[in-house]
């Protein structure tokens, strides 16, 4: 079943690195957008991506300053999306506009409203401070899904997982044997699940970042701000001591793109090492390698559940706690 | 897990009306605790959440506060 998505919130469109001079092209709730940077006074701006007159993408045209001017005819649009020239006549028909979404950069990220403008509010964002502070290291990056965002929620909310899919990168099997705490606030749209290993092996993502060979305490706390923000606050130090202390924070942001597609952007940041070019590139290639797991597994789940009759059924056991009211938080949200 | 949200992360207001459910190790028991303070135990998550989310009906605590 379609998790449907909920318009009047908060999404991460891109990293603020991806947006210059070159159009960009992304679809975010269904809905074509076309992102750059302006060369007046560089902020983001974000229209929609067809031209009102035969629908040509606008991302597959060109800059002239800050004006788009499509590619198929030269209708040219400001970065209010207003139409201010049309080939070869002096009236511009006042419907010729494409809508202006409200974005926000923030923490690296640009964040997007697709909803009613009149609602949006930067300060409802969550924050990922840590993707934009000089004191940790970070290395990032985005993968498409084919695949219900519902089933990358569902994936990052249970990581139990980690002992099966990704056993030998990060997962080892303390993670899928110990038991969960969930807390929800459901009014404010966060779920919080803390999974604590007092005595757990180390996986080489740890092992070969901070050079630990023995066992670990392993604390694993997520914070998911519904829809959207998913923060993972890693923290491991050899066994019976206090220090050294290792903290990573892993950190996700969940965009639907389209019905059954959906933009997974990645971050792995680190208080330790963070000047080590090896550790960076280390995490960098690992983490890669571990998103891609759960990218080939959430798109063979999708194909799989596509050709499942309709009503299917699903089993939730106690590992699916936190899952479950993330759903519930976003079918709340989605009513909105 | 006990404590506000972490402070630099909140970009949105915690309400404080918080449901916690705790896996009790080395036993197949959740135990939920609704914000109002009732509590139960079940072996299903399912039937957790639609009890904890049907709060105030059958919600009985001697911690009540709502």
């Amino acid at each position: 079943m379609a998790t449907a998505f909920a318009r009047n919130q908060w999404y991460v469109a891109a990293y603020g690195r991806e947006v210059g001079r070159e159009l960009l092209g992304r679809t975010i709730l269904g809905e074509p957008v076309v992102l750059y940077r302006t060369e007046e006074d560089d902020r983001v701006v974000a229209l929609a991506d067809r031209c009102v007159h035969r629908r040509f993408p606008l991302s597959e045209s060109r800059l002239e300053g800050d004006r788009i001017v499509c590619g198929y005819h030269g209708f040219s649009y400001d970065t209010s999306g207003t139409c201010v020239f049309v080939p070869g006549q002096q009236r511009i028909p006042r419907t010729a506009r494409v809508n202006a979404y409200p974005v926000a950069e923030l923490d690296s990220f640009v964040w997007i409203w697709i909803g009613d403008p009149a609602l949006a509010d930067a300060k409802q964002i969550p924050r990922a401070p840590h993707l934009a502070d000089p004191q940790w290291t970070t290395v990032s990056g985005m993968e498409p899904i084919d695949g219900d965002y519902g089933l990358l929620v569902d994936n990052l909310l249970d990581l139990s997982h980690e002992t099966y899919l990704h056993g030998g990168y990060i997962g080892t099997p303390e993670v899928a044997e110990t038991p969960i705490t969930t807390e929800v606030d459901e009014a404010a749209g966060v779920v919080r699940v803390g999974r604590h290993m007092p005595d757990a092996a180390c996986p080489p993502f740890y092992a070969r970042s901070t050079g630990i060979e023995g066992r670990i305490t392993r604390l694993q706390d997520i914070e998911y701000f519904a829809p959207c923000l998913y923060l993972l606050h890693s923290r491991i130090t050899p066994v019976g001591q206090e220090a050294p202390s290792f903290r990573t924070e892993i950190t996700y942001a969940i965009t639907p793109s389209a019905p059954g597609q959906v933009y997974d952007f990645w971050a792995v940041s680190r208080d330790f090492a963070q000047d080590d070019a090896e550790v960076t590139g280390f995490l960098r290639d690992f983490n890669h390698q571990v998103v891609m797991q759960d990218v080939d597994a959430l798109n063979l789940l999708q194909r799989a559940l596509d050709r499942e009759p309709a009503g299917y059924q699903e089993l939730s056991i106690n590992i699916d706690t936190g899952g479950l009211a993330a759903r519930r938080i976003l079918a709340r949200l989605a009513d909105r | 897990m006990t404590g506000p949200l972490h402070g630099a992360a909140a970009g949105r207001a915690a309400t404080g009306q918080v449901y916690r459910i705790e896996w009790f190790p080395g036993t197949d028991l959740l135990h939920g605790t609704c914000h109002c303070g009732a509590a139960h135990t079940d072996l299903d998550p399912v039937e957790m959440w639609t009890w904890m989310l049907g709060h105030p009906e059958g919600h009985v605590s001697e911690h009540r506060h709502d």
